[in-house]
């Protein structure tokens, strides 16, 4: 190991200044006042019942686990589709369908949004959760073919067509063979799109026309400087929410490698 | 041993066709295999022995010509249903199952009983010696043990034709030679028409009854190994066989099968007509084996012909020592093995020695 005791000291101020803020969310979460600002009043868990005063929350949370869970699966079996046929098949036009598919990645969310808003007016599609999930889909899409063509580029095709010589039949062999063995790469897309989705903001502002959702709400409360210390409670629980998965997900990412003898070639931890 | 006259054929191929985009693969493929042959596809890498197997299985469409597996051509059939199982060269056991899980893995659409089913699976293990690995993870195999499990999942099937895709090129030489033997005694053992592909013409000749040795696209020779190695038909397959040396030559006269030759080193020699194989319109050379040259130690005599040499490199091997001569006369090097037997020192560089030599050993190339 080489030694650089500059690199490191930086290396440390790089995690700090990146996770520091997010250690503030628990602190105040549980201060007992309710302006934000040292010195810390006193323990209290009161924020984390009075955020449930507000009945919206309730119905934002469930339309953001809707969306989420939604677009999620959408934009992953879409993702496994475009993955499958981008590395497998050979067709006309590929570069530059994968590539509009990619396209997202680097257009301004913001300029997206407008786009589909002024279309979806202008065709006289009413505003609604599914908007929300079409737009999520396209905003979703890069990342779930980005891991999915990893995922299925990684795969010997001499399994595919060994389960083929013994006799199974081309959809036969991708539910026994492929699927099984890209399983961890489906994971991944589908937990990545599930967070890109719960925490967009943009367009499920613009294309849910004022409906609660998560994302939008928590914005929209800060407006109410009493009720900051109960978003910050909201945080806290959204933060542990978002460890909790990357945790199951690692775990039945590991479990997979281990099972197929694989290399870890490094995951989510 | 071969009874190849008295066998059905197996597979057929007529005028086989192949492009990949204007890369011509396969140039009129023609031949057939034999109903219980040890078949071997032999060439360097890119000479198309892999894609013509590929093409027996069904993985590879042909564009013109015709693959016939026991009579029937095979145009439009799909691997899944021919009567052709594979090993493949990566082994291509699937790694999210265990050993028994693989083996079983084509008995899917069987409609035998789950414990009929696990007896086969049993005895296919047992057959290719990995009984009692039935639960054993795939990925938890050494080399040699996936390509028994290979062996086993395709032969359980009982094709009439397994395929094997460079089975042992993964092997360490110990194991490879181990397993060239054992696959030799399974397929006496199952009868099933085996076709090997290899690019070590070493394995082709230990294994097969009949090779057939290809160059771009085309088979060159398709011969028995003995007939392949002393009898080659070309100077190509002479040198892709073995080594052969090669010394050029005049061809005097030719009568009544019997070809009158002046060859550089050795002088006047008279060959029988199946000594030379058809004309190609090449310069003549005369080839002969290594083993086929003798050196005479001092106070031996010989019934055979001698010619004068200089030790030029003498090669240890253990068991052989190869000599590179150079031939009395001529700035023509030969390359002779001799076996280390006690009395036979190994000489040194630089010393004139007397080769024997004989001529029904030569073959000519023109």
């Amino acid at each position: 190991m080489m030694k650089a005791p500059g690199l490191r000291l930086y290396a440390m101020l790089y995690l700090l200044v990146l996770y520091a803020p997010i250690l503030v969310l628990p602190l105040f979460a549980f201060n007992d006042a309710s302006i934000v600002a040292f010195p810390l009043a006193g323990f209290t868990t009161k924020w984390f019942g009075e955020m449930w005063q507000d009945p919206n929350l309730g119905i934002a949370l469930r339309n953001s686990l809707i969306i989420a869970l939604s677009t999620a699966t959408l934009a992953t079996v879409l993702g496994i589709f475009a993955a499958r046929s981008s590395v497998r098949y050979q067709w006309p036009g590929k570069p530059i369908v994968m590539g509009a598919i990619m396209l997202p990645l680097v257009l301004p969310e913001m300029i997206v949004a407008m786009a589909l808003l002024v279309i979806l007016l202008s065709l006289g599609v009413p505003l609604s959760i599914f908007t929300i999930i079409m737009g999520h889909v396209l905003i979703c899409m890069p990342f779930a073919v980005a891991i999915l063509t990893s995922a299925f580029q990684s795969l010997d095709r001499s399994f595919e067509e060994a389960a083929m010589d013994l006799g199974e039949t081309p959809w036969s062999t991708f539910r026994l063979i492929v699927l099984p063995l890209v399983m961890p790469g489906i994971l991944s897309s589908f937990l990545i799109t599930f967070t890109i989705s719960i925490d967009e903001f943009i367009i499920s502002n613009f294309l849910g026309s004022g409906r609660p959702i998560l994302s939008v709400y928590i914005f929209g409360q800060f407006r109410f400087p009493a009720k900051v210390p109960a978003m910050l409670a909201l945080g806290t629980i959204l933060v542990c929410f978002s460890i909790l998965l990357l945790i199951i997900a690692e775990y039945f990412r590991r479990r997979g490698v281990a099972r197929i003898g694989g290399k870890d070639t490094g995951g989510f931890l | 041993m071969t009874f190849s006259a008295e066998r059905s054929t197996m597979i057929e191929f007529r005028d086989i066709q192949k492009y990949y985009g204007d890369y011509h693969a396969l140039r009129g493929i023609n031949g057939t295999i034999k109903a219980g042959e040890f078949f071997s596809l032999l060439g360097p890498s890119g000479c198309g022995k892999t894609t013509l197997l590929r093409t027996i299985a069904g993985f590879e469409g042909i564009d013109s010509g015709a693959v016939l597996i026991d009579g029937k051509d095979m145009k439009g059939v799909p691997p899944n249903v021919r009567p052709t199982n594979m090993v493949f060269q990566s082994y291509a056991i699937f790694p999210h199952m265990s050993v028994a899980e693989n083996v079983a893995f084509g008995l899917r659409r069987d409609p035998r009983s789950r414990a009929e089913k696990a007896s086969a699976v049993e005895e296919a293990l047992q057959m290719v010696g990995l009984k009692g690995f039935g639960a054993r993870a795939a990925h938890a195999l050494s080399g040699g043990q996936r390509q028994r499990v290979a062996l086993a999942r395709a032969l359980i099937l009982k094709p009439k034709v397994l395929l094997l895709d460079e089975p042992l090129s993964a092997l360490d030489k110990k194991m490879r030679e181990h397993m060239q033997v054992e696959l030799i005694k399974l397929q006496r053992q199952v009868g099933i028409t085996f076709i090997l592909v290899t690019h070590d013409q070493e394995e082709a000749l230990v294994m097969s009854d009949r090779i057939a040795v290809m160059f771009e696209g085309q088979i060159a020779q398709l011969a028995d190994p003995e007939t392949l190695y002393r009898r080659p038909n070309s100077k190509k397959v002479a040198d892709f066989i073995g080594t052969m040396n090669f010394l050029p030559c005049s061809v005097l006269s030719e009568a009544g099968g019997r070809i009158e030759i002046e060859a550089q080193g050795l002088g006047r020699v008279t060959l029988t007509e199946d000594q030379a194989p058809p004309p190609r319109g090449e310069s003549p050379v005369v080839g002969l084996r290594p083993e086929t040259l003798t050196l005479l130690y001092p106070g031996q005599t010989t019934a055979e012909r001698v010619v004068g040499g200089k030790v030029d490199e003498a090669i240890y091997f253990g068991d052989m020592t190869y000599y590179d001569v150079y031939l009395d006369g001529t700035d023509i090097e030969v390359r002779l093995s001799m076996r280390n037997v006690p009395g036979r020192p190994i000489l040194d560089v630089g010393e004139q020695v007397k080769v024997a030599w004989s001529p029904e050993a030569l073959v000519l190339f023109r």
